[in-house]
């Protein structure tokens, strides 16, 4: 940084490879202020590195304790030791189909309501979006304790398909929303065409539109599924009885009902149920190219 | 099932009339009134399985939101309920561990969403536009990787990670600072910083891709007028990803107001009330004290200051809808 002695002596050449003692002054400052922020973003990184290298570790260790330590001995026991119907393979079958239902409810609803909000004027359009978008910033939790009651009024209360139908509603909004701004850039010009060989709309949507802008459904699906796969509150609130919670409800059990915490095992499953999750992401950004495209979609 | 009168008011909802721009599907021509109306619904009717789900299962939850909030509804015995008028929100006004969780709540949002997740969220980006790929794969990887994890993965790392025998106190040892057992000293502060490290990705998502944006002839001319660090920072870049920063506030503070999981898991509000906000609370009230009416009542608060934000939020998109 010293090197930003006097800024104002020579303006930086137009290109970086200007040649000379000013290119090299140039260059020497920009290695320097590189070197300070790839500094600064390591120092970040390695604080959000620091529990995720216990989770690691943890898992193959057969003695683990509350410190990051190397694997003494190093083995595969804690995996072994949970995978087992009751603690892995049943809550992730249950987290499978109350997350896999959600989500195909939810982009099904979505993918239809996206495409007249996308392909017609209306004066219902307007008031439609807004409240969508209003709905995406409800907070859902406070949702939760009259979700209960109303649930134990209609009797749906511990049922797979009630938990299912309110999962997949509470994500619409911002699932709608998403699509339906995927689906505003594939161009018109093709469905004019199948418009006037006399297709239908939902003919176009599906032989027309949804193939045009299938890793933006994708993207929506991989999204919804993940954020539902790490909700804790909506089947902890709606799922009481243990043989149907999902792998978010049962990691709870870890501590308590089975006397002094394992934390190995603790961390070989907290592996084990974040994998899948993390496997669709990668998917996810290798479709849109890097996370930022998706910052972009999120901010609207 | 719920009440399903309510859908009748739906088949009106996104009928459409004929796009200017577009051709329309049917060859055109002059349409009877009737024709027309029978076209609007039937180009409308996809929209309709959205519109039964959210009124069965968002509104209809909302509404009784409301009417709960004015009853003295309990767990045990729900045919008691009877309609007891501002009771609950009088009740709460005088409960001293109401203001402790508004506070704790509005602590936990300025601290880890406005000042956290949002300073480091837009550091972060800025640097990574600056640092060597390899850094730079590696640093948004691991911060990408705390957001992507289910969120009681998140407060478990988190909860061992601030435990008196955990890695935070082994660090400080390392450094000869003073120690302290975080989740009983200083709860609040835990679970925000937690909720820092969980919540900061999309801050970054956003700022990044809002960086992006600003054309690179902009932040070059200035360089070549000499403009500093910080002069450009404050007169260039902020004020050019200033509606960026609106919505990420926005955002992050309406997803903040709604932590449950992330506090639940670490600390369940405890010790005693020390790390109990909103939703906690109204959590302990209504189902540990089986007080499903009160606890409504604060529901409904937290849910008016939700819709205040969001509303907010649409004001600054209002151009783009």
């Amino acid at each position: 940084m010293a090197v930003i002695a006097s800024p104002k002596a020579a303006p930086p050449p137009r290109t970086r490879r200007g040649g000379g003692a000013l290119g090299a002054r140039h260059r020497s400052r920009r290695s320097t202020e590189r070197a300070v922020v790839n500094a600064l973003l390591l120092l970040i990184a390695l604080c959000f590195l620091a529990p995720l290298l216990w989770l690691f570790l943890a898992s193959v260790n057969g003695t683990a304790g509350l410190r990051i330590t190397a694997p003494d001995p190093m083995t595969l026991d804690n995996f072994r030791a949970v995978l087992t119907t009751d603690i892995t393979y049943l809550p992730m079958l249950n987290g499978l189909v109350l997350c896999g239902g959600a989500t195909a409810l939810c982009v099904t609803a979505s993918v239809l309501a996206a495409y007249p909000l996308s392909r017609y004027e209306s004066r219902f359009k307007r008031p439609f979006l807004l409240t969508i978008l209003f709905a995406t910033g409800l907070p859902i939790t406070a949702v939760m304790v009259p979700v209960y009651g109303m649930f134990v009024q209609v009797d749906l209360i511990d049922t797979m398909y009630g938990t299912i139908l309110f999962l997949g509603t509470s994500s619409l909004p911002f699932a709608i929303w998403l699509t339906k701004n995927f689906m505003d850039g594939v161009p018109l010009v093709l469905e004019e065409a199948a418009w006037t060989d006399g297709a239908s709309g939902m003919q176009t949507l599906r032989r027309v539109v949804l193939p045009l802008m299938w890793p933006g459904v994708t993207v929506v699906t991989i999204f919804t599924f993940i954020m539902m796969w790490g909700n804790f509150f909506v089947p902890f609130f709606l799922l009481l009885s243990p043989d149907q919670q999902p792998a978010s409800v049962s990691i709870f059990t870890f501590f308590g009902s089975r006397g002094t915490v394992q934390y190995g095992q603790l961390a070989a499953f907290s592996m084990l149920y974040s994998m899948p999750v993390i496997l669709l992401y990668v998917v996810m950004s290798r479709l849109i190219g890097g996370g930022s495209a998706l910052g972009g979609a999120l901010k609207g | 099932m719920g009440d399903l009168t309510v859908t009748t008011a739906v088949p009106g909802k996104g009928a459409g009339r004929r796009r200017t721009d577009a051709r329309p599907p049917r060859p055109a021509g002059p349409l009877s009134p009737a024709a027309r109306a029978r076209r609007s619904l039937l180009r409308g009717l996809p929209v309709l399985p959205s519109v039964v789900l959210l009124l069965l299962f968002l509104a209809g939850p909302i509404a009784y939101c409301v009417y709960y909030a004015f009853t003295d509804m309990r767990l045990t015995g729900a045919s008691g309920a009877r309609f007891v008028g501002f009771d609950n929100f009088t009740k709460a006004f005088g409960d001293p561990d109401f203001f402790n969780a508004v506070w704790l709540t509005l602590v936990f949002t300025v601290v880890s969403s406005i000042i956290g997740q949002n300073t480091l969220g837009l550091g972060l980006a800025a640097l990574l536009q600056k640092a060597s790929r390899g850094v730079r794969s590696v640093a948004s990887t691991l911060v990408l990787a705390a957001w992507v994890i289910p969120e009681v993965v998140a407060a478990y790392l988190l909860y061992v990670f601030f435990r008196k025998e955990g890695e935070l106190n082994s660090i400080l040892s390392f450094l000869h600072l003073p120690q302290q057992n975080w989740l009983y000293t200083l709860p609040i502060l835990a679970v925000s910083v937690a909720n820092v490290w969980r919540g900061t990705a999309f801050s970054m998502l956003v700022y990044s891709a809002a960086l992006k944006e600003i054309p690179q002839e902009i932040t070059e001319a200035a360089e070549v007028d000499g403009a500093g660090r910080w002069h450009r920072l404050w007169h260039i870049t902020l004020p050019m990803i200033r509606r960026s920063i609106g919505t990420n506030l926005m955002l992050n503070t309406l997803q903040t107001l709604s932590v449950f999981g992330l506090i639940f898991v670490m600390t369940r509000g405890g010790p005693g009330n020390k790390s109990q906000t909103l939703p906690l609370y109204m959590y302990e009230q209504a189902f540990q004290n089986s007080l499903i009416g009160y606890g409504t009542a604060v529901a409904l608060m937290l849910l008016v200051v939700g819709a205040l934000f969001s509303v907010l939020y649409l004001r600054l998109l209002r151009t783009e809808v």
